[in-house]
């Protein structure tokens, strides 16, 4: 490639001029859409993700035997109503699952957890619950609590306890008040409130009582057992696979993020479906495109091709000089696009808010999408101009110089 | 080696293998020595742009030898063909045929760049003696369309010496021009002819013109006479 392919390719753009505006326009709107969409789609399904995970653990083992629950305050309700008559179960030999677990290569955090049904009383309130012994330490790399702390850390210790915000407005109490915890087995203890927190989830602001895992081992009367362990891994997505590793050399049932939140997950990818056939159908426009634009002009320039070749112009140069004018729109196409799309993700973030008034999604772009259609679209540009810059290649040049 | 150019029973036919083919040349065969100036003429549809066009490479004989600067271009493909027909011909066309969107100067550097040859100072420095010589030192920055007729046939002819090529083909170079410009024209080719030894080969209706030439070749229905 050298000057005269430039130079012919920029000099028969500017003579085009309308064309030329026309197709780049084109490829700047779709750019701009695929990228957005992208962008988008991308940030709303990792705040949806987050938001779920926000109070979950990405993989939960748990004792073998035991048919599949899940820590959420219904099931806690459901085991409150219809008493099992048996006794919480502890996961045999917990430490060495949790230690095999924690040199797993994925595995972020492990936390062992001992939970299970109870009621929190002060004066004449009562509330049922759901009782969460852990290591704090521990416990805070699996589930950020510290950032829904509204008064006092996410530590604790002894008799001390944390619960939610709408449990101590139920029971009307706040820090540094004593609450009564009393289990189906009849154990009672008083402990200590020494924070609250807010889940933004109401229901887990009802139910959740945090202790020491010692204290809930002893109410929950499973002295130095814990009825699950909760893991955090480094890659979301591959925490079914994790998963599937663990309970494969455990034997436990152990279940992740993604298998919980399978219908969550069936919507996303449903999501990701329509927005890869939307691209597709938009390059597959835009290609269209600029081949037209340029079979239109490879004709009207035909007398130009012609005279070129008279000159000594081979086959190569004048098929590289439409092949540029292709990768040029592709190319610059997709940087107007990028910063257009850049331009709309700023007024959709500052339009569209959560219900809390929090961003949806950031105006960000994302480099490596940014990198990865622009060479998308150049290669598309020069695909596209394939055709066009072919025939002008082996048009004849008798032709054009006769006429 | 004095003969620049050399035809030997060249034949050519259009339409083959439709049904309607014509043979539009038959055994043609022509000598033209380095520096010649030579006039092409003949009545309409005597096949005259048709052998100018062959010899120039762009068309293809349908039988015979054509050896040019001594290469016999039989052998040669699409490729060198293409790079020979730019190292040693130049062209003047009768509708001058300059690029539009270039200004003179850019199309008489044209065949610098595509032959990718010349430096941008060498190349725009010869290209501006070419464009003084033709006497166009003025309009070196005009397009196309800011001048006149003659002046574009000049630029053409400036286009056509840049690659100071042995032969230069010109179909009817003076046909679109009033008398006094064709005679310009046709001094100037004269002049560039015995300044730089630069053969001519020069399709023209007017015989005034042919009678200035060293040697008129006339075909009539394909024939030479
Ligand atoms: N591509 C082609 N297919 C078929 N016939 C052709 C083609 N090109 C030229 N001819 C025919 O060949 C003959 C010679 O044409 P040519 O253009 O060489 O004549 P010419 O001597 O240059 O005429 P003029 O003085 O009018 O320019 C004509 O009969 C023309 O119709
Ligand atoms: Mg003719």
């Amino acid at each position: 490639m050298n000057r005269f392919e430039w130079l012919l390719a920029l000099r028969f753009l500017r003579e085009g001029r309308m064309q030329s505006l026309l197709i780049l326009a084109g490829v700047t709107g779709g750019v701009a859409v695929i990228i957005f969409l992208t962008q988008l789609i991308n940030q709303l399904q990792g705040t949806i993700i987050d938001r779920v995970l926000s109070s979950q653990a990405h993989i939960v083992i748990r004792p073998a035997e035991e048919a599949p629950l899940r820590i959420t305050p219904d099931q806690y309700l459901a085991a409150q109503v219809q008493p099992r008559g048996q006794r919480l179960r502890s996961i045999d030999q917990w430490e060495s699952i949790a230690q095999l677990a924690r040199q797993t290569p994925g595995v972020r955090a492990v936390s062992p957890v001992a939970s299970g049904p109870a009621f929190a009383r002060h004066n004449l309130a009562s509330k049922s619950i759901a009782l969460v012994g852990m290591i704090p330490d521990n416990y805070r790399q699996v589930v950020k609590m510290s950032n829904y702390m509204i008064k006092g850390n996410f530590d604790l210790s002894g008799d001390q306890t944390i619960i939610g915000k709408d449990l101590a407005s139920d029971l009307g109490v706040t820090t540094g008040d004593r609450i009564q915890i009393i289990t189906e087995s009849g154990t009672q203890q008083t402990l200590t409130i020494v924070a609250l927190f807010d889940l933004n989830n109401k229901d887990l602001n009802k139910r959740w009582v945090f202790t020491t895992l010692r204290m809930s081992q002893s109410l929950l009367n499973i002295p130095g057992g814990v009825s699950n362990i909760d893991l955090t891994v480094d890659d979301l997505f591959q925490a079914k696979r994790l998963a599937q590793r663990l309970s494969a050399q455990t034997g436990l049932l152990i279940e992740s993020w993604m298998e919980t939140n399978s219908g969550l997950l069936n919507a996303l990818s449903n999501q990701t479906v329509t927005n890869n056939l939307i691209r597709i159908f938009i390059v597959i426009i835009v290609a269209l495109g600029i081949t037209s634009v340029l079979v239109v002009s490879v004709v009207q320039k035909q007398k130009e091709i012609g005279i070129l070749r008279a000159m000594g112009a081979k086959r190569g140069q004048v098929m590289r000089i439409f092949l540029l004018q292709g990768a040029l729109f592709g190319t610059l196409g997709s940087i107007i696009g990028a910063s257009l799309s850049f331009a709309l993700l700023t007024l959709f973030s500052t339009v569209y808010k959560a219900s809390d008034g929090s961003a949806l999604f950031a105006a960000q772009l994302d480099p490596k999408l940014v990198i990865m259609a622009t060479t998308v679209a150049m290669v598309v540009g020069i695909l596209s101009a394939l055709v066009p810059a072919r025939r002008a290649a082996h048009m004849d040049p008798v032709q054009a110089i006769r006429s | 080696m004095i003969n620049i150019l050399q035809l030997a029973h060249i034949y050519k036919s259009y339409g083959i293998g439709t049904g309607v083919e014509t043979e539009v040349l038959h055994d043609i065969n022509l000598t033209l020595a380095r520096g010649s100036f030579h006039a092409l003429t003949g009545p309409s549809g005597s096949g005259k742009s048709t052998l100018l066009n062959l010899i120039g490479l762009l068309e293809s004989p349908t039988k015979g030898e054509l050896i040019i600067n001594g290469q016999n271009t039989n052998q040669l493909n699409d490729q060198e063909l293409t790079q020979l027909r730019g190292q040693s011909l130049g062209f003047v066309f009768q509708f001058h045929h300059l690029l539009p969107a270039f200004n003179a100067l850019e199309n008489v550097m044209m065949p610098a760049f595509i032959n990718n040859q010349y430096t941008q100072y060498q190349a725009v420095k010869r290209a501006t003696d070419l464009l003084s010589a033709v006497g166009l030192a003025d309009a070196l920055h005009k397009k196309p369309a800011e001048l006149s007729g003659g002046m574009q046939q000049r630029v053409a002819i400036a286009r056509a010496l840049m690659m100071s090529p042995p032969l230069v083909l010109a179909d009817e170079p003076t046909g679109n021009l009033d008398t006094h410009s064709a005679d310009e024209i046709f001094k100037l080719m004269r002049k560039i002819n015995q300044e730089q030894d630069i053969a001519f080969l020069i399709v023209t209706h007017d015989p005034r013109l042919g009678e200035r030439c060293d040697l008129t070749i006339n075909l009539i229905d394909g024939y030479l006479r």
